[in-house]
């Protein structure tokens, strides 16, 4: 479903600030798969899944969705294909507008949009109904700002809108690490029951190394710019966390890495 | 001196509404699309003289009004590619265009500072759709009352409300207040912004130019000053009528018509310095200048000062 091969992406080149954020990424996702991303600060996690949305062009290499050759559309053409969550509750939706009006835009994602009427009524009943599923009353306040809601309620929201229009690819980007334990383990919940409910190719970053393990079918681990680890099936599913962090020194080849990693 | 005022009322009333036309379109630019848009000094004035230049050489004077606006899009149409597709910030783009604009009315007007409509030609009179002529001829009870401008004019800014409100609630107008509210979301739900921008500049200086024509046809003349300071007072218009109507005005049909009411408040204002006053009225921009910047700031200050506010109460606690 995502063919990524050999990525590369340099900020700043040629000063002092230089950064080679990604240095040669290849990554092929089946369909269906529901990967997570784990990796230090700086290691490229959030440049790839932003050179994969189209948030800025990559330097060299392609990227294939679908049977999508996306590596040179602008990002408002990509969102045809891929739903995304952003780290920042504040990024995903429009603050001014209503919960219906934000929804209904999430639900014209990829299509033309033209002079027909922005929302109407039967849609209101369908989201009524989809944002029962979060379980947050938000089915009661379908004309209620989003700048009202909270950092969580937003999370959630952005990802039904993600998710509204079935997305060939999800782009997770640390979507529950601004907020509190009670409540990402909320969202994290949401996210599992529509991923499986709509069997959805799945890229989700994460700091947190538990929920790495315990979500999707696939994990790859990324530092300096590259992948580094690369585990699914059964052994991912027996994995633990020591034998995670192992396995990172081990490629890396370095022992300090096990701090950064796990107070990041 | 009171008498001065009420006599004076009708006429002022009349230019609120016709500048209001205009703070509709600051309003979509400001409040909608989240730029300033400094454009509307420059295509106001070509709104304006392009009336005035084909209505004067016969042409019909819808059609006339039509074109002026066409002309105004088109300012808003350079001040945006200069923003989406050169890159340079909104509001130095609208500076851009307005001082190239100067040049541009002036050679509209066949490099003539002003430009007026004969309007000691009766014929040519009557076929005017406001006139100040027309306020002192219904108050003599020479026209029927329909023709006074407040009555043309207030036709006019409903029908722009309804049409505004019927294009802002549908597709393409809700990716527009999108792409206001939230440029990241907007691109991630598929809308491309930089179009976006584009569309609303165009709407919005295609209105100001129609004030401005409004406003040609209601002085009988536009010179190469008439757009000077338009900003300034679009902008009055929209805090003064966010300022008295926020409260009871939710509905977007009636924001834009409190921004209307918030043109022809400030008219009233003016009016009301200059009748009760004996100041110069050179000196109204300064004060115009001066009014809306403590309306800009007065939001800002509240902000700081409910921040210094929780900050005390919540390290008391402590």
């Amino acid at each position: 479903m995502l063919e990524i091969k050999n990525i590369f992406k340099t900020f700043n080149a040629g000063t002092v600030n230089e950064k080679q954020a990604l240095r040669g990424v290849s990554l092929s996702i089946a369909d269906g798969e529901f990967v997570t991303v784990i990796g230090g600060n700086g290691a490229g996690k959030s440049t790839l899944m932003n050179a994969v949305a189209g948030t800025y062009p990559v330097d060299e290499g392609s990227i294939v969705i679908g049977d999508v050759d996306v590596t040179h559309l602008p990002e408002h053409k990509r969102a045809k294909y891929i739903g995304r969550v952003f780290q920042d509750p504040m990024m995903g939706t429009a603050a001014t507008m209503q919960i219906e009006e934000n929804l209904a835009l999430a639900k014209r994602r990829g299509k033309r949009r033209t002079l027909r009427i922005g929302i109407s009524k039967a849609e209101r009943e369908e989201y009524r109904e989809l944002l029962k599923i979060l379980d947050l009353g938000l089915e009661d306040r379908l004309t209620a700002k989003v700048g009202l809601l909270s950092g969580g309620q937003r999370q959630a929201l952005t990802l039904l809108m993600a998710s509204l229009v079935r997305p060939k690819l999800l782009l997770l980007d640390e979507h529950t690490a601004a907020l509190d334990p009670k409540t990402a383990a909320k969202v994290l919940e949401a996210t599992q029951k529509i991923v499986e409910r709509d069997n959805l190719t799945t890229l989700m970053i994460t700091h947190n190394m538990k929920d790495a393990i315990t979500y999707g079918n696939r994990l790859i681990m990324m530092y300096e710019g590259r992948i580094v680890i690369d585990v699914s099936g059964e052994e991912k599913k027996n994995l633990t966390v020591p034998q995670l962090l192992e396995l990172f020194s081990k490629v890396s080849g370095s022992d300090e890495a096990d701090d950064k990693l796990l107070l990041s | 001196m009171f008498a001065n005022f009420l006599n004076a009322l009708p006429g002022a009333v009349s230019q609120g509404l016709i500048w209001g036309i205009m703070a509709i379109g600051v309003y979509i630019t400001y409040r909608i699309l989240d730029l300033s848009d400094l454009t509307v000094d420059g295509s106001i004035c070509t709104g304006g003289v392009t009336f005035v230049v084909l209505f004067s050489s016969g042409m019909n004077i819808w059609l006339a009004m039509l074109i002026a606006m066409v002309a105004g899009a088109l300012t808003g149409l350079v001040t945006g590619l200069l923003h989406t597709l050169c890159g340079i910030p909104a509001i130095l783009a609208g500076i851009l265009t307005q001082l190239g604009l100067w040049s541009v009315n002036l050679a509209i007007m066949g490099m003539k500072a002003n430009v007026s409509i004969n309007v000691i030609d009766k014929e040519m009179l009557n076929k005017l759709l406001v006139s100040l002529r027309f306020v002192q001829d219904v108050a003599k009870g020479d026209r029927p009352f329909w023709q006074h401008p407040i009555f043309v004019v207030g036709v006019f800014t409903l029908v722009i409300i309804a049409a505004l409100y019927w294009f802002f609630g549908r597709e393409v107008g809700c990716g527009l207040r999108a792409t206001g509210s939230n440029p990241n979301m907007a691109r991630a739900q598929g809308i491309n912004t930089d179009v976006n921008k584009v569309i609303g500049l165009m709407l919005a200086n295609a209105l100001v130019a129609l004030s401005g024509a409004l406003l040609a046809q209601y002085q009988s003349y536009a010179d190469i000053n008439m757009g000077r300071g338009a900003i300034v007072i679009g902008l009055a218009a929209v805090i003064i009528g966010e300022v008295v109507f926020s409260k009871i005005f939710r509905n977007f049909a009636l924001k834009l018509l409190a921004v209307s009411i918030g043109a022809i408040i400030y008219y009233v204002v003016i009016q009301a310095v200059l009748s009760f006053t004996s100041i110069n009225s050179n000196y109204l921009k300064l004060i115009s200048a001066v009014v809306v910047a403590i309306f800009l700031a007065v939001p800002y200050w509240k902000g700081k000062y409910t921040h210094v506010k929780v900050t005390k109460g919540g390290s008391s606690h402590a």
